[in-house]
């Protein structure tokens, strides 16, 4: 029974992988993009149902609840938000996207840690799911900010930024693997997460309103780069298969945006530190 | 640690599969490829759900509804409006879409 069950839900995630590269496939071409999008969001049924029916699913009025408020919620982002406001709001949708994959770790480590020791490579991903979720999530905030313009478009920028952030990231990625060495240290994972929230603000804020595709890009590719890594975590191949995509495809677009704007990409992520913010625009 | 290595397999071969397609996207087609490979990521509602449902601790019960919540989100709303701006595309192609990095210039 347990193991018709397992099928079943390996089957739902091998043809929403399928779905899912296949919708991405029918992008190259405009007649065949939409019903190709059609078939990825088959795909993405198939695959919440696949899950619904795991054997570790015990009670479900949480999952029910989170159901039909995400519907109610994402039912008027879909159907009104008008399309010039497109940029941003695929940034605070990378912001959900990002909230979601970050919970996932922290839920899945508090349960672990208290359940006994964590594998370190499933330490090393979980680590990375949150590192990289968080930033996100505090990142796209902020370009959502500043796109929808409650936040300065123009790059906010101090003296000795640059070192201020590469040290808060040598720090987070330090932790990290202090977390790999040793993954009961509690202190550590929160240490590491709320940097990773800080990250999130000080990276983009230095960046002007004009380079924020890019950024949103770069933030679409950490969303599915943290969304494999807890694939890697919890053994989901769907979940690594979808992230990969992603990842791939946020990296590709931002690249390509930096070039159509005649800049490299480090020098629009980089371009505002120190530099005259004429940079931008 | 085989488990590991073939998921770093599958994790490398969807990486290229995602790099040969998504280079031949016109940009003509790249804010619907934002907007729906934003969809796909929410498959993160697959964890999500797992959590929500396990009866892990209360703290985690939580978590995993608000995790559902946001990844729902994306999920409806990305494929929504993925829907809507590819609904543009189908009689003749129209220039007038620009990506969002050439938008703001």
């Amino acid at each position: 029974m347990s193991d018709a069950r397992t099928l079943l839900t390996q089957a739902s995630y091998l043809a929403a992988s399928i779905f899912f590269i296949l919708g991405l496939k029918s992008l190259t071409r405009p007649d065949t993009a939409r019903r190709g999008m059609q078939q990825a969001a088959v795909g993405m049924l198939l695959a919440i149902v696949g899950t619904l029916i795991v054997e570790e699913i015990v009670e479900y009025q949480w999952i029910l609840a989170g159901l039909v408020l995400g519907t109610i919620v994402g039912w008027p982002l879909g159907t009104r938000v008008p399309m010039t406001a497109m940029p941003q709001r695929i940034a605070i949708s990378h912001m959900f996207g990002a909230l979601a994959a970050s919970l996932v770790g922290i839920a899945e480590y508090t349960h672990h840690v208290g359940a006994g020791a964590i594998p370190r490579p499933q330490m090393a991903a979980l680590g990375f799911e949150v590192l990289f979720g968080a930033l996100t999530v505090t990142g796209s905030f902020m370009a959502f900010g500043k796109l929808q313009e409650f936040l300065p478009g123009r790059p906010i920028t101090y003296r000795g930024q640059n070192v201020v952030n590469i040290a808060a990231m040598a720090g987070a990625v330090g932790l990290w693997l202090y977390l790999i060495a040793d993954p009961t240290a509690t202190w550590a994972f929160w240490a590491m997460t709320a940097l990773a929230f800080v990250i999130g603000v000080s990276f983009v804020l230095p960046i002007g309103g004009a380079d924020m595709p890019v950024v949103v890009s770069l933030l679409n590719s950490y969303a599915g780069l943290a969304a494999s890594a807890t694939g890697f975590a919890i053994g989901n191949t769907v979940l690594i298969i979808a992230g990969a995509l992603d990842g791939a495809s946020g990296f590709i677009l931002s690249i390509i945006m930096s070039k159509a704007m005649n800049r490299s990409f480090a020098n629009v992520l980089f371009g505002a530190f120190g530099a005259a913010p004429e940079a931008s625009g | 640690m085989l488990t590991y290595v073939l998921q770093l397999y599958v994790f490398i071969l969807a990486g290229f599969v995602g790099y040969s397609i998504i280079t031949r996207v016109p940009p003509l087609l790249h804010t619907p490829l934002m907007s729906a490979t934003n969809a796909i990521s929410a498959i993160s509602i697959v964890g999500a759900l797992v959590v929500a449902g396990s009866r892990y601790s209360r703290l985690a019960s939580i978590l995993g509804f608000v995790a559902v919540t946001c990844a729902t989100i994306n999920v409806v709303g990305g494929f929504i409006i993925t829907d809507r701006m590819l609904r543009m595309f189908r009689r003749e192609e129209k220039p007038a879409e620009l990506p969002p990095g050439e938008a703001s210039k």
